[in-house]
């Protein structure tokens, strides 16, 4: 009975052979999806005169691009720009997206309508319409080529207040009550009692706004004219124009602006998939 | 908090006197003060001026003078414009469509699968965490002629002859389009494996003991159930491809905009006529066509995806 048992577990489960090709064919997809990252990755990692053998494992790889490229100081430079933007326009917006959502979801006092409408409205106005007054003000303000021209436009979000105050619609009234009855004052019954309930929605938020800001081409490229104040991907793309077609060149820099991302995507991938379900589908 | 904290101190009596839901009501707005002021700044004030600069003939030298229609009347007799607004259109068209079929495709296998499925999805997902303008200039690579491209190089091992891509006026759009494609996906893989997994077994069940067949299944009750993430991601896929730039910009820095102008969109013509012409108000006013442009389409897939 026992060996009976044994050798049924060890037996192949029964699997449909369409099961088997769709997965095989899933598989395949996905290598393909991931094969210009190799590509990238295995590029950075050859020497000029290796560029032209396509192989992906280099045949003699060397740190010599990354070396080179971090040394002259530029790419160091733009890193740390992006990282200050990246981090500062994402506290920013876990901050006040969620003080404004939780503000529309909780209290009731006259116009809290009107402001939802009028902070929701703003998600049909597209970015590029703003971005010749935003330059403007940035022009007059002596805003351009700062952080902060860089960074104010993105400070608060109509999605991200969506997007919270959907999530603070869920906190039961009680918990609030509770501490009202405690004594503990509005503000920090927000910070210290409904923000630790709504912390899946908050790393959903800070994602999306960390990735956006990290890979913003379009802004930034506007608002800055000089290479000290260039993000990543304005400071690779005219990088990769100067150095015309020294292809492992060009690759090293993207690497590194890709790089940082895929790593953190490493590490926390489950919030960061759960965070994308959760935006996608209450945003 | 410390401006209500000096209130309290202040008038120490009259906050005590009020009422709880008085005191609500001066939180609310004291919460609500300097995200208002960015709102009505950053947001609002900006809209009402684009639409102004749309009918001035603002430079960057002169100051802006009223010129009524005259930015629109221009555009829309600049053929420029009309190949720009079909370009921005094919990228929509094509885009759109394709993307959505192959990440359905992928989202509805993928779902069923249990061998590795968050490597599985890891793989396609990890394209959409890359920054567009660094893939522009990977997928730059690839296209060039051989030695240098590699999808050249896969075409020529198999005999099939060199295509030009970025430097032909029918390929290049999309050979711009496919990054943009590619990177896109492992969102909408996502989306619609968490509208896939929202569906109750039950329905599933019910159904196979009435001995529906996969097809009919698929047909009757997991599309007109997924139904509210597609209209989520055919708007949100949509705008995303009416507004392409930063693939243009980069795959094609010599000729931006592609051979004769083939690849160019609404957005890369508003960027030129901004910051390389710097013919201000007529930027307005093209942006101002492209909020039009979005509004329709949205409304309009809106509208459609809830009819049926």
């Amino acid at each position: 009975m026992k060996a009976a048992a044994s050798s049924h577990g060890l037996a192949m489960p029964h699997i449909r052979p369409g099961r088997i090709v769709a997965w095989t064919l899933l598989f395949i997809g996905g290598v393909i999806m991931v094969t210009p990252l190799l590509f990238m990755l295995s590029t950075s990692l050859k020497d000029a005169s290796q560029v032209y053998d396509l192989r992906v494992i280099p045949e003699a790889p060397t740190l010599d691009n990354y070396v080179e490229i971090l040394g002259d100081g530029r790419f160091t430079r733009w890193l740390i720009n992006s990282t200050i933007v990246a981090v500062i326009v994402t506290l920013s917006n876990v901050f006040f997206d969620s003080l404004v959502g939780y503000t529309l979801a909780k209290f009731r006092f006259r116009g809290r309508y009107i402001i939802f409408i009028a902070i929701l409205s703003t998600l049909m106005i597209p970015t590029e319409m703003l971005v010749l007054p935003w330059y403007l003000m940035a022009s007059q303000f002596g805003w351009i080529d700062s952080y902060w021209g860089i960074m104010f436009p993105g400070m608060m979000t109509a999605f991200g207040t969506f997007l919270m105050k959907q999530f603070f619609e869920g906190v039961p009234d009680d918990f609030l009550e509770a501490a009202r009855i405690d004594g503990l004052n509005e503000f920090t019954i927000w910070w210290k009692i409904a923000m630790p309930l709504v912390t899946p929605a908050l790393s959903a938020l800070a994602i999306f706004t960390f990735l956006g800001n990290w890979t913003a081409f379009f802004w930034p490229l506007i608002v800055t004219t000089s290479a000290e104040l260039y993000t990543l991907p304005v400071g690779l793309s005219s990088f990769a124009v100067e150095q015309s077609i020294q292809w492992e060149k060009i690759m090293t820099g993207a690497s590194i602006a890709t790089l940082p991302t895929l790593i953190i995507f490493l590490f926390l991938q489950r919030y960061i998939v759960r965070g994308v379900m959760l935006a996608g589908l209450k945003g | 908090m410390s401006a209500v904290a000096h209130r309290e101190a202040a008038s120490g009596g009259l906050w005590s006197r009020m009422s709880l839901g008085q005191k609500q009501v001066i939180w609310a707005w004291s919460f609500l003060a300097v995200p208002l002021v960015f709102y009505v700044v950053i947001r609002f004030w900006p809209t009402f001026q684009a639409f102004y600069l749309s009918v001035t003939d603002w430079t960057i030298t002169k100051p802006a003078a009223f010129v009524g229609l005259e930015n629109y009347w221009r555009l829309f007799e600049d053929p420029l414009f009309w190949q720009v607004f079909r370009n921005t259109f094919m990228y929509l068209i094509l885009g759109t469509p394709i993307s959505l079929l192959i990440s359905f495709l992928v989202a509805y296998y993928l779902d069923r699968v249990r061998f590795m499925h968050s490597f599985i999805r890891a793989l396609y997902f990890l394209p959409f965490l890359t920054t567009a303008a660094a893939m522009a200039w990977v997928w730059r690579w690839f296209y060039q002629p051989v030695p240098i491209g590699v999808i050249n190089d896969v075409l020529s091992s198999f005999g099939i002859p060199q295509q030009p891509f970025l430097r032909s006026t029918s390929q290049a759009l999309p050979a711009v389009l496919a990054p943009a494609v590619w990177a896109g996906l492992g969102f909408q893989i996502i989306i619609f494996l968490a509208g896939l997994r929202a569906i109750p077994v039950t329905y599933y069940e019910a159904a196979r003991i009435d001995g529906l067949s996969e097809g009919a299944i698929l047909r009757k009750i997991t599309l007109p159930l997924l139904k509210p993430t597609l209209v989520f991601l055919v708007v949100f896929s949509s705008i995303g491809f009416l507004r392409i730039f930063d693939q243009v910009y980069n795959i094609n820095t010599n000729d931006p905009g592609g051979p004769l102008n083939s690849t160019k969109p609404l957005v890369l013509m508003i960027y030129q006529t901004a910051f390389s012409s710097y013919e201000m108000g007529y930027a307005a006013a093209q942006t101002v066509v492209l909020f039009v442009i979005l509004l329709v389409i949205s409304l309009v897939q809106l509208r459609l995806m809830r009819d049926r």
